[in-house]
């Protein structure tokens, strides 16, 4: 199969890899553990897929802010990243 | 809500999924590939990092195409949605006006976009259209085409014609779905038009509108067609809205990583609005009890 015209490279290549292995995880953590949705302190019911695609999407508007707003290397963004990550996941 | 999910009936959604990912994810992932990289043709492309990204987020071209592109979607939800409204409470419950009067509001929804453009392009001439003859006879020179005020008001009033219908067919459908029990308890209780508009129209309405809004902050969003086909986005870039602007980049300018870059960005805000709206209303739907 000859994938060159979506222009693939290492990097996205990586990125679309981490994004399908976390769905992938989370699919066998939902069938392996169920889970019940809770409610926290955005006061609305979230079960852990929930709760990733705010991390998820959350991440993407930290690093574009960071990337306009800073100067400073992006790598610093995604530790922002795993710091809110782990808000979320405790307490969303 | 204290069942536990079975999350297995996830897998009969696989041929969706499938669909999507040929129509949809696949793509998306080429545009995340195009908008870190550079090309002149060819397939041959060169890695620029974060680059495009950085220059879509500092551009004052795209900021100003985002806040025309937000003021649009402002004025249009904020005349569509009362207008919508005061038309569904006007409109007759039953009888043969009733069907009328649906399918009269049903008109405007079933013509295609450009068609609407076109209509309205003809529509606001000087020479040839009656709006802009009219204007002319009342001693205002209508131009939108070099005015951008005028042009604004071309396409809001357009935008108007085309859509209110389904904002009233909505509000309609929620007006109908309330039993006629609540307007007689409010009778007895001697409650004015404003009251039952307020405290039983309004709320049980809630539902209906939500979409409405979703529905209509979504189509004005991604508005193309129409504003290029009367206006071609400007005079100047007055109305030349994201999705326009996103188009002169990579079609017109054949710039297609920094294109890329915008669209994901573009993508980015409907995915966090579209959630946000969808969050909105499950919430609102498990308060109720549905």
């Amino acid at each position: 199969m000859n994938l060159q015209w979506m222009a693939w490279t290492l990097p996205t290549a990586i990125f679309f890899g981490v994004i399908a292995s976390l769905l992938v995880l989370f699919t066998i953590l939902a069938i392996r553990y169920p889970e019940t949705p809770r409610t926290g302190i955005l006061r609305i019911e979230t079960t852990r897929g929930d709760r990733l695609f705010i991390t998820l999407l959350g991440s993407a508007f930290i690093n574009a802010g960071w990337l306009a707003l800073t100067g400073l290397p992006q790598w610093w963004a995604l530790g922002i990243c795993a710091v809110y990550a782990a808000a979320v996941f405790r307490w969303v | 809500m204290d069942k536990v999910q079975n999350n297995r009936a996830w897998f009969l959604v696989l041929p969706v999924l499938v669909l999507v990912a040929f129509s949809a994810v696949i793509p998306l992932m080429t545009v995340v590939n195009y908008s870190l990289q550079d090309t002149f043709g060819n397939n041959v492309f060169f890695w620029e990092g974060l680059g495009w990204f950085e220059d879509v987020l500092t551009s004052s071209r795209v900021h100003a195409a985002f806040g025309r592109q937000l003021a649009f979607s402002a004025i249009i939800l904020a005349i569509q949605i009362p207008l919508g409204i005061a038309i569904a409470l006007c409109m007759p419950k039953r009888g043969v006006w009733a069907s009328v009067c649906l399918v009269l509001m049903a008109l405007p929804l079933l013509i295609p976009w450009n068609v609407v453009g076109t209509i309205w392009q003809i529509l606001g001439r000087t020479d040839i259209g009656l709006l802009g003859y009219a204007l002319e006879g009342l001693g205002i020179t209508w131009n939108y085409a070099r005015n951008p005020v005028h042009a604004w008001i071309t396409v809001v009033v357009m935008d108007v014609w085309h859509w209110t219908s389904l904002v009233a067919l909505l509000a309609y459908a929620g007006l109908q779905s309330i039993p006629q029990a609540y307007y007689q308890a409010a009778k007895i209780d001697q409650a004015s038009r404003w009251k039952v508009f307020r405290y039983i129209e309004l709320p049980k309405m809630q539902g209906v509108l939500l979409i409405a809004i979703l529905l209509r902050f979504m189509d004005s969003f991604m508005i193309y067609t129409e504003p290029f086909v009367v206006t071609g986005g400007g005079p100047g870039s007055s109305t030349s809205f994201l999705s326009i602007d996103l188009v002169k980049t990579a079609l017109g300018q054949f710039d297609l990583g920094p294109a890329a870059a915008f669209s994901i960005m573009y993508f980015l805000v409907i995915l966090l609005v579209s959630w946000v709206f969808y969050t909105v209303m499950t919430n609102l739907d498990k308060a109720e009890g549905r």
